[in-house]
């Protein structure tokens, strides 16, 4: 059952889904493009982000974004600890193959259990007024709870290319990614460097739980449904470029949302999974690798 | 006696032991947690052949398990072959699975294919959950076949599983010390190198997820069975995925002997924990001991008592 | 060249946009010492990454006795008889030097019908019998050098390519690795040498060729290469 209409709405649905999509994969973008750190623990920071957002809101009505954006510092001292104990326990012995992914599902595991045990595992949706709202553009209705990420999501973006590109910890990150000698000449500590990037990988996860959980429901296992994005978007954007996530964003967002409307809301992690699988064996540079 | 004999005496000895169980019953209750016990040493063995041997970590093993599961359920709702057929389908599906994965990931970096097996539970829940012939989100109950040896199902499914456990382990250690074990090894260790010295690494990698997966399958196979009402939930249980990399990683996973240890300490433990505590809990705990283990004592059980030896 | 045993024509890599190999063509005697020298990033380690297979390329051809080997697989190459030392030790840490040299003996040698190799006379050929079951973190520097080049020699080499084998290397260590590398030679392996200690190659080679920025800038007689002014520009610039 074919409209222009259903089209277009699905297509604008996808597009405003790419960019939160975008928040939700800059961390991993930053951490396994850039540091080539796999942590598959990403998606349990970003719950915990959207977890942290429902329990300020129920308790203190506080807005859901304001809540990421104040615990993004916490965020960041997590990060730089799990950064800490994962390099002093494997990344020194050369041991990162195979035990310090172990230690990432580990942190995963924990991570959702502790949600499950503490919160259990009822739906938890946040709603505020302003996200209730939508409007009209050109005929296609935009809802706020979509709208409001999408526009967060390519600050978030836009924010970290301008951080990665202009401040000095930010090209000290990316020289770390391509040469650490190189690094080490210029005086900077490599070690130091990838702790603060870590730490801002998962800060971004606060952020990104936050508007998770004003778009949808979440329960502690939701984490598992956007491992298989995060590495989708990441490989088909091309490891370190962040500009090419949010492509990469959008892309699958559009994609995700055209299954759904057209094929059921059910198939949406397929997507995502087909795109990952796909990208690795066709191209596994990304549209923007290096 | 060449070792190979001895080794197989060994086995049978066990099951010739599983069977004398079986005939001289004792408290039911002990086939139920037997049963999964033995479940996880197959599992965990099965696991550790890719894991521990050729260092690659497989996150999606309630993929594999559950491919076992339902390709049973698919076929007792079919065609309804017996138990052996069952589990011999079960494990070449599974199989097929980890060879796709394998084939499609494996040229590039361990990373990539452990991401993809993370992945690929969701997604293949996502496809059982969808499929109502093998019951979709609600559920099929399925018949036990009457008349089962020992005149009871759970314990000949008991004696099935040992019997599994044997063969999973036997297969294990065979690969272990032949030249495949060796390779595996090399490539383990560092892969450019192996391939340098004639190693034929890619050859090596898919074969190990291939009997990973076969076995995996083998262990989810009699689950129909073993449950009577298979879902989703149960057949893709976090706790196959954390337990499948706990109890190698606990024991010890350079070896045959880690695995089995990990699953019996592990496996025993759980089961009598589930009755003093709630399954989240029991959960939480395994993770946090995992991560314990992998931080502290890299090496699992094995290493530590090898420590301790050459002290 | 007719009767060479190993043949790189027209050998190009890229790496995204930055070219690490045009075109180069060299050619290598049957029995012949070659030496390969060039500046830092002039692509000699990239080439040796070509020719045993560690890296594609993306253009030319590589052939080995004859056979066009440039798609095979590293593992084939090192069954057909080349095999490679790395210039930063990849030892299989988890086994010990005994075992380490087993691998390339079971896959390499064993699987071309070669059961001639004996592990331990090769340790002791080399000097490590002492250390036949140690595990490689209890190798000083310059034995992880000799458990690379005994291991190469497990696989029963035809054509070894030695890379920076002594690098870091006292005056007598060198010395020690080169008498190997000459015995070796003896035996009527071909040995291709990459090495930064001029002593050593121009003592070594018989012939040399120099690589600069990715091309072929000179071959000839150690006599010749030292005499060669392109040569003394590459290394000392303008």
């Amino acid at each position: 059952m074919f409209s222009w209409d259903l089209l277009a709405n699905a297509v604008v649905a996808g597009l405003l889904l790419g960019g939160f999509y975008a928040a939700v994969s800059l961390g991993i973008s930053l951490i396994f493009g850039l540091l080539d750190i796999a942590n598959i623990a990403q998606p349990a920071f970003v719950i915990l982000g959207s977890y942290a957002a429902y329990v300020l809101h129920e308790g203190y009505g506080m807005d859901p974004i304001l809540t990421g954006v104040l615990f993004t510092p916490v965020f960041y001292l997590i990060g730089a600890l799990v950064y800490r104990v994962y390099y002093a326990s494997f990344e020194r012995r050369g041991d990162e193959a195979l035990r310090g992914l172990v230690f990432f599902f580990g942190v995963l595991f924990i991570i959702e259990v502790s949600l499950s045990l503490k919160y259990g595992v009822d739906y938890r949706l946040v709603q505020t007024g302003y996200l209730s709202r939508s409007i009209e553009l050109g005929g296609v209705g935009v809802a706020f709870r979509y709208l409001v990420p999408c526009v967060v999501g390519v600050a978030m973006t836009a924010g970290l290319y301008l951080f990665l590109g202009r401040t000095f910890y930010g090209r000290a990150i990316m020289a770390v990614s391509q040469d650490q000698a190189a690094l080490r000449l210029m005086g900077a500590d490599p070690i130091h460097i990838k702790t603060i990037a870590f730490g801002v990988g998962i800060a971004a996860a606060s952020l990104a739980g936050a508007l998770l959980i004003s778009i949808a429901p979440v329960i502690p296992s939701t984490d598992r449904d956007y491992i298989g994005r995060m590495f989708a978007i990441t490989v088909l954007g091309g490891m370190g470029s962040i500009g090419g996530t949010l492509v990469a964003a959008v892309i699958l967002g559009v994609v995700e949302s055209l299954m759904a409307t057209f094929f059921g809301p059910s198939w949406s992690l397929a997507v995502s999974f087909g795109i990952l699988l796909a990208a690795l064996a066709v191209r596994p540079a990304g549209l923007f690798g290096r | 006696m060449s070792r190979v004999v001895l080794a197989l005496l060994v086995g049978l000895a066990v099951i010739a032991a599983g069977i004398a169980l079986a005939v001289v019953r004792v408290n039911p209750y002990f086939y139920f947690a037997a049963y999964v016990i033995l479940q996880y040493v197959v599992i965990a063995t099965a696991w550790n052949i890719l894991g521990g041997y050729a260092g690659y970590v497989n996150f999606g093993t309630p993929a594999f398990f559950a491919m076992g599961a339902y390709t049973a359920v698919f076929l007792i709702r079919s065609v309804k072959p017996p138990l052996a057929v069952l589990i011999l389908a079960g494990g070449l599906v599974a199989a097929l699975l980890g060879l796709g994965i394998g084939y499609l990931t494996l040229r590039l970096r361990g990373t990539f294919f452990s991401i993809a097996t993370l992945a690929l539970s969701v997604v293949l829940q996502t496809i059982i959950i969808n499929w109502e012939y093998v019951g979709g989100s609600r559920g099929l109950s399925v018949l036990r076949p009457s008349g089962p040896p020992f005149g009871n199902y759970v314990v000949f499914l008991f004696t099935v599983m040992l019997a599994l456990a044997v063969i999973a382990v036997m297969t294990a250690r065979f690969i272990e010390r032949s030249w495949v074990g060796r390779g595996l090894a090399a490539l383990r260790d560092n892969e450019e190198a192996a391939e340098c010295m004639g190693v034929p690494t890619l050859k090596l990698k898919l074969f190990a997820t291939t009997v990973s997966g076969f076995l995996l399958g083998v262990a989810g196979a009699p689950f129909p069975y073993y449950v009577t009402f298979v879902e989703p939930n149960s057949a893709f249980a976090l706790d196959y995925a954390v337990n499948a990399l706990a109890m190698p990683m606990i024991g010890g996973t350079t070896s045959w002997v880690g695995p089995v240890i990990g699953a019996v300490l592990l496996g025993t433990a759980q089961q009598l924990a589930t009755v003093t505590i709630s399954s989240e809990l029991n959960l939480l705990i395994v993770g946090v001991v995992l991560v314990g283990f992998v931080v502290v004592a890299p090496e699992g059980i094995l290493g530590l008592i090898r420590r301790l030896r050459t002290r | 060249m007719a009767g060479a045993l190993l043949e790189i024509d027209g050998l190009t890599k890229r790496f995204g946009g930055f070219l690490a190999l045009n075109q180069v063509s060299i050619a290598v005697k049957p029995g012949e010492r070659f030496g390969l020298i060039g500046p830092n990033g002039s692509g000699k380690t990239t080439l040796i990454n070509c020719v045993s297979g560690s890296l594609p390329t993306d253009g030319g051809r590589i052939l080995f006795e004859g056979r066009d080997i440039t798609s095979m697989p590293a593992h084939r190459r090192t069954r057909l008889g080349i095999v490679r030392s790395f210039q930063i030790p990849k030892p299989f840490r988890s086994m010990t030097v005994l075992d380490n040299l087993g691998i390339p003996f079971e896959n390499a040698a064993r699987a071309r019908g070669d059961d001639a190799a004996d592990t331990r006379e090769i340790l002791r050929a080399i000097g490590l019998e002492t250390k036949a079951h140690v595990k490689p973190a209890g190798l000083t520097q310059i034995e992880m050098r000799k458990l690379e080049l005994a291991r190469a020699m497990a696989a029963r080499p035809k054509l070894l390519i030695s890379d920076e084998a002594m690098a870091g290397l006292s005056h007598a260590e060198v010395d020690d690795i080169l008498a190997i590398l000459f015995q070796l030679n003896a035996q009527g392996i071909t040995i291709i040498m990459i090495e930064h200690i001029m002593r050593a190659v121009m003592r070594f080679s018989q012939r040399i060729v120099v690589l600069d920025a990715g091309e072929r800038i000179a071959e000839g007689t150690p006599d010749e290469i030292v005499r060669n002014p392109a040569v003394e520009k590459a290394y000392l610039g303008e």
